[in-house]
């Protein structure tokens, strides 16, 4: 799978400029992913490829039309050093898995990564990188395709519930 | 260990003792959609199986992001929500009473110790009303619309101490880029901003609403000041409630405190591509400008115009500028026609648009072309924001933009 390398902090204004929010299909928005700051990613982003970035990755607006056109593009995993908060959420809620890993600095563009999130490990060009571990609440949002599929089995939703990370 | 103000709106409307790094889920007091985040929410709740949303007094939808409608799209996404809104009993704000956030602030939908999320990134901004305010994504919302509650993080709190006076035609706006220059773009990710200090307490609310609006600037999910007399006059009018006492404990537990002075502080202008990019006005100053705009949730409001207003005296525009006035709600616009700002404002060659977010959304008017420079009191310079990607975009204050508009470059507005 094609690493598709970026640098620090990737606003979601790049990622899917404002002129495109009316779509909400992935498909889409997918056509639009970076469109002038990155115009080879829509036309060759195949499924399964990769999102390596620096700091920081998806800061800005809460917009979700970001993570889907990511996903409508074929990607499945992002790892950078950081994410901006509110992008971290809605990328899981879309089933999309951020992935944070400290030393992306050295990945170069188009290297062939695989992703072994369960080992907490990425793979790229043969050489391994440890990611940070994802919490189980995460997994299960993302393997149930996102919050949607989470909240459909949810029957009630317990408030003021507390649990320590 | 006492608690933060972040703590302890948690605590208050959760039970027990919460402290930062619990993982909670909370009820939510109330609820915002606008038409951009809006109708994917609307979508999300229907594929949860939500059938009746969880409270429709608590939910607020208005739309601004392009209004009136500006593509047969737009107008398709308003209608859906309308529909929406009349099926669910949600008081819809619709087109014509301005940019989300104001509305929600001028309507009382904020009040200290509440917990309530935006479906857009600058919720954080009513956090100048002593509420927990954030920002969340569609699906995220859509989970509110149903269930009224949501899984929250509580985070640390970074308190932002500000003390001393600010020089004429310095204020909030210099003072809050000054801080993202400090903190950087991604320095309070996860984390609360607890803005406080004697420059604060003095700070009306327009002032207080500019800074919690900008928080998110540096990651944060939330901005806050502890409501005091000046939050509760504000409210007054707003919201029927007693003033309740809401603040951080002196032993509260910071991941971080920072001091800023004011005093010596210059106007600020945060130049392209990056928010944390601020620079004082004078590293930038002759930058030729090709648009100008004033207005956004960041400084829209009456305060701002007026500030405009008086370093731009009864000069003239620059010819070469396209300067682009845009209150922030309905109820601004109305403040700054009677007090003759706007006729102030089209004889000197502005152009004045009804309430909407405008150039800062980046899609529905007053773009830039490539090459293009503006000047703009919004809250976001990155690249292509406010039309092409290969356009410039710096931010400051509505003094340095009525300043620079005058001369048609950058310019420090104590100069003029």
């Amino acid at each position: 799978m094609r690493v598709w390398k970026f640098g620090d902090d990737i606003d979601t204004d790049a990622i899917i400029p404002g002129r495109f929010l009316t779509i909400y299909d992935e498909k889409e928005l997918a056509k639009h992913a970076f469109e002038g700051t990155r115009d080879d990613f829509s036309k060759l982003a195949k499924d399964g490829d990769v999102i390596v970035a620096g700091r920081n990755f998806g800061c800005g607006s809460s917009r979700e039309h970001a993570p889907l056109a990511l996903k409508g593009a074929g990607v499945r995993y992002i790892v950078a050093q950081s994410f901006a908060r509110i992008f971290f959420r809605n990328s899981i809620n879309v089933g999309l898995l951020p992935l944070v890993c400290p030393d992306t600095g050295a990945i170069r563009d188009g290297s062939f990564i695989v992703v072994m999130e369960r080992e907490g490990k990425i793979v790229v060009d043969g050489k391994e990188y440890r990611i940070e571990p994802v919490p189980e609440f995460m997994y299960n949002i993302v393997e149930a395709a996102g919050l949607v599929g989470y909240a459909k089995q949810l029957k009630e939703v317990l408030v003021c519930t507390k649990s320590r990370r | 260990m006492g608690a933060t103000i972040v703590e302890k709106i948690f605590s208050g409307r959760c039970g027990g003792t919460i402290s930062a790094g619990d993982v909670v889920m909370a009820p939510v007091d109330g609820a915002m959609i606008h038409d951009i985040t809006g109708p994917l929410a609307i979508q999300k709740f229907y594929e949860m199986g939500g059938d009746r949303v969880f409270d429709p007094r608590r939910i607020i939808m208005l739309f601004d992001h392009q209004v009136p409608a500006d593509s047969i799209e737009a107008a398709k996404n308003h209608v859906y929500m309308r529909k929406f809104a009349a099926e669910q009993d949600i008081h819809n704000y619709d087109v014509c009473e301005g940019v989300c956030h104001q509305v929600v602030m001028e309507n009382g939908h904020a009040a200290p110790g509440e917990i309530i999320v935006g479906a857009d990134s600058h919720t954080c901004m009513y956090g100048a009303a002593g509420a927990f305010a954030t920002g969340i994504g569609s699906t995220d919302m859509g989970f509110v619309l149903k269930f009224g509650a949501l899984y929250f993080r509580v985070p640390e709190s970074i308190k932002a101490e500000v003390t001393g006076k600010f020089q004429p035609r310095v204020g909030a706006k210099d003072l809050i880029l000054s801080i993202a220059a400090d903190i950087g773009a991604d320095g309070a990710t996860y984390k609360a901003i607890e803005f406080c200090g004697d420059t604060i307490r003095n700070l009306a609310m327009p002032g207080r609403m500019t800074c919690c609006n900008m928080a998110i600037e540096m990651g944060a999910k939330a901005g806050i000041v502890a409501p005091d007399a000046i939050t509760w006059e504000y409210l007054k009018s707003r919201r029927q409630m007693k003033p309740i006492a809401l603040a951080s404990d002196p032993d509260a537990s910071y991941s971080e405190r920072r001091s800023y002075d004011v005093r010596r502080l210059e106007p600020q202008v945060a130049t392209p591509h990056n928010v944390d990019q601020g620079v004082p006005v004078g590293k930038v100053a002759g930058t030729p400008v090709n648009q100008v705009f004033i207005g956004s949730c960041t400084n829209g409001r009456f305060e701002d115009f007026a500030e405009a207003a008086e370093v731009l005296g009864d000069r003239k525009f620059s010819d070469k500028v396209r300067v682009i006035v845009i209150p922030s709600s309905r109820d601004e616009y109305l403040k700054i026609l009677r007090a003759g700002l706007i006729e102030k404002f089209v004889t000197a060659g502005a152009l004045v648009e009804a309430p909407s977010c405008g150039p800062c959304m980046g899609g529905s008017f007053g773009l830039l072309a490539p090459g293009e420079v503006s000047l703009s009191t919004s809250n976001r310079n990155f690249r292509g924001r406010q039309g092409s990607t290969e356009a410039f975009v710096y931010l400051c204050s509505p003094a340095t933009a009525a300043a620079s508009a005058v001369a048609g470059e950058i310019t420090d507005p104590r100069e003029v």
